[in-house]
């Protein structure tokens, strides 16, 4: 459904500091269209730099990237457009209602008038939040906040949506609704960056990259990986590098 | 008519600007936010009753005590003239020099009167009759309210003996300089004080509340997921801005409305001209807040810096204390204050009831305030999240 040209992420060299700490450092990666693409790594490696980097949230220190065909520098506003983010925090407004939520970021991303309307039943229905419309999201449950979250962060059909930790803290059966969406979008051509630090969901994305400090360190299918790291399970990578980083720091 | 005419489009760029569904969330979240609302409707009252009362820079009724040694017709008559000044209030007699510093180290007594013995006798013989008066000028606002209140005084008693003296016949004082207060013939600091405070009401509320509502944003995360939108600045800005003006136009209405039935505050003025000459205060002191929650991190830091930046406004402004009366760096400061100028139209329409034509001065310097202070905060909000 949307126009295939070129990868839906290209970064060359991409390169973010904080003063001192460089906290992603020569990142090469490639993301084909309409995959569902998985970023591991420990905590701090650098999975949220490099999605709010790709998002235009923060600005490269050196590299280049190009999301959805434009480049995250100096076209930022025109990948907005045609992405969706949704924050390890979802970012929902807690004293605005479910259906108020999904109004208000509908309309910032553009839908107006009858086609609006159209869009908000139809998401309503498909999430099953008819009996909630009216409450608040801030009394919502995490399982059905971040429903909420990725309604509001897909309101205008994304080419491309990044996802960061969105099923921590949400219990087994949500998760596995929360997936069968992503797969549903994955099915319907929207690209899906996601990065998890459940090993199940790893092993549910068609390819995957693993950071380590700031690096990529592996890229491929989940069986590639195991097979490059010499390890029985995606898990087994994690942990091992995990030893890794504390051996050195 | 042409469906692609430029009237058609412009009015579509207008109904699909991204500034509608942002001000009606801030509309939403606002009528939600019970804090909010009081703040914007109870201290109003508050601050106004505060300044209103507490805030009396005419001393009156200064506690006095009364050491006569003279005790006689003469010098209970010129007990009496001061206390008809209203300036001094008569709370006792004292016997000694010791028990009139006993009352004024004890706080009992903020002056005293002392005639002594031979008092009655001078006015007799017609030799000048000394008598003192001893004030705690400790506080010097009302000390120099004392003095004045003495010579007054004096000077009526001096009137009333001389006329006595000449048999009767009328006296009259070669050179007579009458004050005519205008504007505020009772001298009631009240009229000066309450117009102010509607000035310093909206100061606080614009800037604390809206640097404190776009930080909140940022805290909670929120503010990371409006940036990722398509969103433009001024969108996100300007629909922040909106209903807070809304806000302080209410603000203004409750303080005014209040300060006429409670303390019957002139408006002589035009009142469309009023608010009118309000919205460019408005939106500079919206700038100010904007311009914080540029710098704050938190809304902790927003608070700190929206209260340091209210100190120079109460003190530096005229709201309290004349600008004529401050060295001239202070003035310096006072002219870079919106409210400097503010204060200016408030109590010109207010008090005086003057009009756009002595008025436009102050207004352009508040319109460039707020082009400036609006325009660089929008420039130093950055879509980013470092």
């Amino acid at each position: 459904m949307h126009a295939v040209n070129g990868p839906a992420v290209e970064t060359v060299g991409l390169r973010k500091e904080f003063g001192a700490i460089v906290a992603v450092e020569g990142l090469d990666l490639v993301i084909p269209r309409g995959q569902v693409f998985g970023l591991l790594g420990p905590n701090g490696s650098g999975k949220t730099t490099t999605i709010r980097m790709l998002c235009g949230l923060m600005q490269p220190t050196a590299g280049s990237a190009r999301v959805v065909g434009h480049d995250v520098v100096t076209e930022p506003e025109s990948i907005r457009r045609k992405i969706g983010y949704m924050s390890q925090r979802y970012g929902l407004y807690d004293d605005l209602t479910v259906y108020e939520n999904l109004r208000f970021y509908s309309t910032v991303y553009g839908l107006h008038g009858s086609a609006r309307t159209a869009r908000l039943e139809a998401h309503i229905a498909e999430l099953g939040f008819e009996e909630r419309r009216d409450q608040l999201a801030g009394t919502l449950s995490g399982g059905w906040k971040q429903r909420l979250a990725l309604a509001c962060a897909t309101a205008h059909d994304p080419e491309m949506l990044f996802l960061d930790e969105p099923t921590a803290g949400v219990d087994p059966a949500a998760r596995r609704k929360f997936w069968e969406t992503i797969y549903e979008l994955a099915q319907k051509g929207t690209t899906i960056l996601v990065t998890t630090h459940y090993m199940d969901e790893a092993e549910r994305c068609e390819r995957l990259a693993f950071l380590s400090r700031g690096h990529l360190i592996g890229v491929g299918t989940p069986d590639e990986i195991t097979r490059q790291f010499n390890q029985p399970t995606i898990e087994d990578v994690f942990i091992m590098l995990q030893q890794q980083d504390e051996v050195r720091a | 008519m042409n469906p692609s005419s430029p009237w058609r489009r412009a009015g579509a760029r207008v109904r699909e600007s991204r500034f509608w569904p942002m001000l009606w969330k801030e509309f939403i979240q606002m009528r939600r936010d019970k804090l909010t609302l009081g703040m914007m409707t109870v201290l109003p009252a508050i601050q106004l009753m505060l300044f209103g009362y507490a805030i009396q820079t005419d001393v009156r009724h200064v506690p006095t005590v009364v050491l006569d040694e003279s005790r006689s017709a003469e010098s209970r008559a010129l007990a009496q003239t001061l206390a008809n000044t209203d300036v001094f209030t008569i709370v006792g007699d004292v016997a000694d020099m010791n028990a009139v510093r006993d009352a004024i180290e004890g706080g009992r007594a903020g002056a005293a009167l002392i005639i002594p013995p031979d008092y009655h006798r001078h006015i007799a013989r017609g030799t000048p009759a000394p008598a003192q008066l001893i004030v705690d000028a400790a506080d010097p606002q009302s000390s120099a309210a004392a003095l004045s209140g003495a010579q007054l005084a004096a000077q009526a008693r001096g009137i009333a003996l001389t006329t006595a003296r000449l048999g009767g016949r009328s006296f009259v004082l070669p050179v007579e300089l009458r004050v005519r207060p205008w504007y505020n013939p009772a001298q009631r600091s009240a009229i000066f004080i309450v117009p102010g405070v509607i000035g310093v009401l909206l100061t606080i509320t614009m800037t604390l509340i809206t640097s404190t509502a776009i930080v909140r944003e940022r805290e909670r995360g929120t503010l990371e997921q409006l940036i990722v939108t398509p969103i433009d600045k001024p969108s996100l800005m300007l629909g922040k801005l909106v209903p807070f003006m809304l806000v302080g136009y209410v603000q203004m209405t409750v303080v005014m409305g209040l300060g006429r039935l409670i303390f019957d505050i002139p408006i002589l003025g035009s009142l469309p001209l009023l608010y009118l000459l309000t919205a460019p205060f408005i939106v500079a002191s919206l700038g100010v807040g904007l311009l914080i929650s540029t710098i704050a991190r938190s809304q902790a830091q927003a608070m700190q810096l929206g209260f340091f930046f209210m100190l120079p406004n109460i003190l530096l402004s005229g709201y309290i204390f004349p600008r004529a009366a401050m060295p001239e760096p202070a003035q310096w400061i006072g002219a870079l204050l919106p409210l400097t100028f503010f204060l200016k139209i408030l109590r010109g329409v207010l008090l005086k009831g003057i009009g756009f034509e002595h008025l436009w001065k102050e207004t352009a310097v508040l319109i460039l305030f707020a082009a400036v202070l609006v325009s660089v905060s929008v420039r130093r909000f950055s879509k980013t999240i470092e």
